[in-house]
């Protein structure tokens, strides 16, 4: 037990300290994603607003083909990606292994089925609710579309947390495509990882609780923020 | 669009940017066993300032170190499996091998015992103990110089450990540190390097039970990258960091870096070998 003690006043220290290798570490985690939780969302919202709103054959298969992507496992991800990007694959030519780009690439494959899965059947929900609405209003297709989005606002945004939660607490695919090079492309995750294999096992469950205390704290923000929005919108 | 939004962009492709590589800087690809010790943090400024070049180190297993360098993903690699470098250099993908630094490998084991090895200055006879005793002995079984190090200690044994596995010989697939690990949990055995041991933050009852045996001898070596098949390799730039590694300067900073008053890695660049 004396670890987990340890662990808590290590995190503690850290960041009362603010020391500057944890700051760097934690800035490039939030920056790699965010970044592929913004893209992730873009295409996963444009993905899930197009299944709702049209029929195709089809249709039924990639549906559920987006759901069982929800489960992808991040190494599998990364292996992809690593494979994609080698100096011998495909796209060697951009010289993009190893750095944070590619960090973001392999986040927004990751991501963008969970965010589009779950986007879709609330779209769907509401549309079928409002179908007769929308039909009685006689409002066109991207109006009415529009019109769900923000009626489902909350539950979308929920949605996109569930995606930052994918994002920031996955190492299999990071690691692979980043490579953990310090200052580069070393984040949260990967620092664990590499700390518990130094046997370093009180700092890594330190960084741990750190990384669980900057998910409470995006969570806390975003709910407060929708609290006041509510409130003043009343 | 608004002023928040450019915002929002000029960040994205400064970010972007800023990943793209430039000519002084390289990618060397390692072993787990320089990274866990501490000694890339020592070491890499000091090329820096000499040589103007910045090294970012991947650490994976020997192994997948020299696939690394065949799919030209790295400039330089700098590795422990002489068998697997002289293929990697014969198959045209590395070239200018140099042995640039040693250390040795240790038989780890809890403080109990049960295979009854400590003291024992013959490591071969000691894995034979182990075996006979069926006690639990972690393998790498990660194709990393230090697994394939194992496999040939257990072959000069006659001890055929693979078919083991499962029962006392277990096959981890992992790096050293994580076996360690588990080796602690299991209260058994492994095959460590000593860098990786030194630094090591979780012995538990783990204690060094067999060291000095001249065949755990590990012999680190540098091999650039060839740029007759991957013409993305910064070659000019590698050599100049593999020139200061065998230069007086650089194998002298090799021999100053300690962990609790030992030299992890002791240099022995002999030059035109």
């Amino acid at each position: 037990m004396s670890e987990f003690s340890t662990a808590l006043s290590l995190a503690f220290d850290l960041l009362r300290h603010a020391d500057p290798v944890l700051v760097d570490i934690v800035l490039r985690s939030l920056r790699v994603s965010l970044l592929a939780l913004a893209m992730a969302g873009v295409l996963g919202f444009a993905l899930a607003a197009l299944i709702t709103v049209t029929r195709f054959p089809g249709r039924t298969a990639l549906i559920i083909g987006i759901n069982a992507a929800m489960a992808l496992p991040p190494v599998v991800v990364g292996l992809a990606v690593y494979l994609l990007l080698s100096r011998a694959g495909p796209l060697g030519g951009w010289g993009l292994l190893f750095s944070p780009t590619a960090m973001v690439i392999a986040q927004v494959v990751l991501v963008t089925p969970l965010i589009c899965g779950l986007a879709r059947q609330t779209l769907e929900d509401a549309w079928r609710e409002y179908a007769e609405l929308f039909a009685s209003l006689d409002l066109g297709t991207l109006r009415a579309l529009s019109t769900l989005l923000v009626e489902t606002r909350h539950s979308l945004l929920t949605t996109l947390l569930a995606g930052f939660g994918r994002a920031i607490s996955e190492v299999g695919a990071v690691l692979i495509v980043g490579g953990n090079i310090a200052h580069v492309t070393r984040v949260m995750t990967t620092t664990i990882a590499m700390e518990t294999s130094r046997g370093n096992l009180a700092l890594a469950l330190a960084l741990g609780l750190i990384l669980i205390f900057i998910a409470l704290l995006v969570n806390a923000g975003v709910f407060f923020t929708r609290e006041l929005a509510a409130r003043q919108g009343a | 669009m608004r002023l928040r939004q450019w915002i929002v962009v000029a960040l994205l492709f400064g970010f972007l940017h800023a990943a793209t590589a430039e000519e002084n800087v390289i990618t060397l690809s390692s072993t787990t066993s320089t990274q866990a010790s501490g000694f890339f943090d020592y070491y890499l400024p000091l090329v820096k300032k000499a040589t103007g070049v910045e090294v970012r180190v991947i650490a994976v297993g020997s192994g997948q170190a020299l696939k690394l360098g065949e799919q030209g993903d790295a400039d330089v690699l700098l590795v422990h499996d002489k068998a697997g470098e002289l293929a990697f250099v014969e198959a045209g993908y590395g070239e200018d091998r140099r042995e640039v630094m040693y250390n040795d490998f240790i038989v780890v084991g809890p403080g109990k015992d049960p295979a009854g090895i400590k003291g024992q200055q013959d490591v071969v006879q000691a894995l034979k103990a182990i075996a006979k005793a069926k006690a639990a002995f972690a393998s790498r079984a990660d194709d990393s110089g230090t697994h394939r190090t194992e496999l040939r200690l257990w072959a000069l044994a006659e001890v055929d450990a693979r078919a083991a596995s499962g029962t006392w010989y277990k096959e981890l697939g992992t790096g050293m540190g994580e076996t360690l690990n588990t080796t602690v949990g299991l209260e058994g055995y492994t095959l460590s390097d000593r860098a990786t041991w030194l630094t090591f933050g979780n012995r538990g009852s783990l204690r060094v039970l067999v060291e000095g045996d001249p065949r755990l001898f590990n012999q680190y070596s540098l091999i650039l990258v060839s740029r007759k098949k991957h013409p993305n390799v910064k070659a000019e730039a590698a050599r100049r960091f593999v020139d200061y590694m065998t230069s007086g300067e650089g194998q002298a900073a090799i021999a100053a870096f300690k962990v609790g008053g030992e030299s992890p890695f002791k240099p022995n660049y002999r030059g035109g070998e």
